[in-house]
């Protein structure tokens, strides 16, 4: 089996444009998650984290620049923008050609352009592209990828999946490297169905904590360029070493009662990348901040033996980000190992789940060599990887 | 490491092939619904959620259903039989009646019921609790079925000793248009009793699962 | 309250889906969750939205639907204290 080596990555969500933008603002416990009163987006005032609208136009002109597209930006969703920028940004250090057919590419979104139903965009987009192959074949042109995307849509772990699956094309030697990206904008769509099923919070989420009410969402978009190859970035190498996914058989909606499934999953990515217990120091978990799922995801931690590793979650930064989710949250547990930083999880200041967490109160600089990342959604699904340095 | 295809169905154009045997046919059914429910009727299984899924998920499911009653999957354990679908237009067909319910801001009401349809993988999740299936999952969504993305991938869980045994395909509705292949694969060496006596197992390849859905 | 009750009784097997049971089925006493019709998480959720799409009556905390969906006749005792 081969090595899959992380190469480079983009985050873009409210904190910035970049990787680094992003980890600088959650070193700074900056939350991006506001309220936000626009009737375009839901009829009464929600909590959200926004990508911003103005340097995204610009930042999107700008690239169409640099590469002499003639393509007008409004000939592109605001997803699209997203996913571009995010592509164009990772594959800066041209360490990996689309062009080359060895190079796989993956999306993973949960919704894609779902927006487009909607009657104001008729005009502009044909009805092809609210399918996600359509979507798909719009980013493939634009880099001019030798393949067609894979994509990915699992609910909320389709972004660990998207990982997954990449490192498992890798390790078979099917390919040598992956662009992997994942995406989801904010759109009425989604958050009428989320408040439909009343779990959003009236402020922002706050993960693992006695007193959440529920989860903030979010828009965003990251992408990791894997490859078999090292690579020539400075620092020490990044892996990822294990994957699995299972199902928890129980009920499409509400999380296992026991967490085991989760934690089945948790222990099969351990195994195959030859962790024990003792050798991770760092869990990046799901932590959408809904009642059940922190529950369930303290018990599966609780099941591994893992309650006295820092855990923390994203989500109290930039909310549940859908299908960007497993790709952004990876992408700043790699910034944690290379910075050697665990980061506090925003939101939290009194444990609230069944078992004794060891959630992260506090930023702190310690060695890091290995992580587990994971997610949880709807369908049952459930999903974990291992990401290790050397 | 020999894969088969132990068993599989077909649901199209008012048709179900299960095994190479045609078991349902109406001609002259026009409505999708009212397909899908004499399905469910004529196979005489009592599971009430049936009721409340999405035709995406009733498809898939009904889909599972016919082909398990072929075989049996009882003797492997839920960890390691795995559910791997694909379609085209992930779960647009669900997708469409949520958004009709937040057209207008008057009659405003949002279910939460369709909405928890409006993602592609749920139909795993039936599948996964009515037969108590918790290994590998994952949707993968692309223009036309792609064999051999199924076949890639599923190879791989095998040979990583993922699964044991793994249910594949493809679960396209939208409208009246419905196109189901389902594919129970299992290792030759460690495949569970047929009962079928008439089906002979196919190799588990991207050319049989496009024979089968050509063929019928 | 009767009439209600029956009014009530084609409407949450409308709204959730209930094909394979008629009205008669549902003694409007006995629980609607876990032993009596089986209802889950999801129909709780779509209970809400039938009180407040049928009889304008919005219920801010999800936590009282346990004590108003218990049959019903609860169900329809809650609607004639809160219609408006």
């Amino acid at each position: 089996m081969k090595s899959v080596y992380i190469l480079s990555d983009n985050i873009i969500t409210s904190l910035g444009f970049t990787t680094a933008e992003n980890t600088a603002a959650i070193e700074n416990g900056v939350v991006g998650i506001r309220e936000v009163d626009d009737p375009a987006l839901y009829p009464s005032a929600v909590q959200l984290s926004l990508v911003n609208s103005l340097l995204l136009e610009e930042k999107f002109a700008a690239v169409l620049a640099t590469l002499h597209k003639k393509n007008p930006a409004s000939s592109f969703t605001r997803l699209e923008k997203m996913f571009i920028l995010s592509i164009h940004e990772a594959l800066n250090t041209r360490q990996v050609s689309p062009g080359d057919p060895r190079t796989l590419f993956i999306i993973s979104t949960t919704k894609g352009n779902v927006n487009l139903l909607e009657n104001q965009y008729r005009a502009t987009f044909s009805h092809k592209r609210v399918y996600l192959w359509e979507l798909g074949r719009t980013i493939q042109q634009f880099f001019g990828f030798a393949n067609k995307p894979l994509i990915v849509s699992n609910a909320c772990i389709s972004g660990v999946m998207a990982l997954m699956t990449a490192a498992r094309f890798l390790h078979s030697g099917a390919y040598d490297h992956a662009v992997v990206t994942g995406g989801d904008i904010a759109s009425e769509f989604v958050i009428s169905g989320f408040q439909s099923f009343q779990a959003l919070s009236p402020a922002p989420c706050k993960p693992f904590d006695l007193n959440r009410t529920g989860l903030s969402l979010g828009e965003g978009c990251g992408t990791m360029i894997l490859s078999v190859v090292p690579g020539n970035s400075d620092g020490p190498s990044i892996r990822v070493t294990g994957a699995a996914t299972t199902n928890d058989a129980n009920h499409i909606s509400g999380p296992s009662r026991t967490g085991q499934e989760l934690a089945t999953a948790m222990k099969l990515a351990m195994n195959q990348a030859g962790l024990g217990t003792g050798d991770i120091d760092y869990i990046c978990a799901h932590g959408t901040a809904t009642s059940f799922n922190d529950e369930m995801e303290s018990k599966s931690i609780d099941l591994c033996g893992l309650t006295q590793v820092p855990v923390n979650s994203f989500k109290g930064y930039w909310g549940h980000t859908l299908g960007a989710a497993g790709i952004i949250e990876s992408v700043a547990a790699v910034s944690s190992l290379r910075k050697n930083m665990l980061y506090r999880s925003a939101g939290f200041e009194t444990l609230g789940v069944p078992s004794p967490l060891n959630v992260i109160g506090t930023n702190l600089s310690t060695p890091l060599q290995a992580c587990i990342k994971t997610a949880s959604g709807f369908g049952g699904c459930n999903a974990a990887i291992t990401i290790q340095k050397k | 490491m020999e894969l088969l295809i132990t068993s599989y169905s077909h649901l199209h154009d008012n048709k179900v092939v299960v095994n190479d045997r045609l078991v349902f046919y109406q001609e002259n059914i026009l409505k999708f619904a009212d397909f899908i429910k004499s399905v469910y009727k004529q196979e005489q299984i009592t599971y009430p959620k049936f009721y409340k899924m999405d035709f995406m998920s009733k498809t898939g499911f009904l889909a599972a259903e016919l082909l398990l009653k072929e075989t049996t999957v009882a003797g492997y354990c839920p960890e390691s039989v795995g559910v791997i679908l694909s379609n085209s237009s992930s779960s647009l067909d669900t997708d469409i009646a949520h958004n009709e319910t937040i057209k207008n801001r008057s009659g405003y009401f949002p279910s939460p019921s369709v909405f928890v349809y409006t993602l592609p993988n749920i139909v795993i999740g039936e599948i996964c609790i009515r037969n108590n299936f918790k290994g590998e999952n994952a949707f993968f969504i692309s223009e036309t079925f792609n064999g051999k993305l199924l076949v890639d991938y599923v190879e791989e869980l095998f040979i990583n000793k993922r699964v044991e045994a793994c249910l594949c395909g493809w679960i396209e509705v939208l409208g009246n248009n419905c196109n189901a292949l389902m594919a129970l694969v299992e290792n030759s060496e460690l495949r569970q009793q047929q009962a079928d006596g008439n089906y002979k197992p196919i190799p588990f390849n991207a050319e049989n699962l496009n024979l089968i859905m050509s063929r019928n | 309250m009767d009439e209600l009750i029956n009014k009530l009784k084609k409407e949450v097997i409308e709204q959730l889906n209930l094909e394979e049971i008629s009205p008669d089925d549902i003694d409007p006493d006995s629980s609607l969750f876990g032993e009596g019709l089986g209802l889950d998480s999801i129909d709780a959720l779509e209970l809400i939205v039938l009180l407040e799409k049928n009889y304008g009556i919005k219920i801010e905390d999800p936590k009282d639907g346990k004590k108003i969906f218990h049959s019903i006749r609860t169900m329809a005792e809650y609607i004639t204290e809160h219609k408006k």
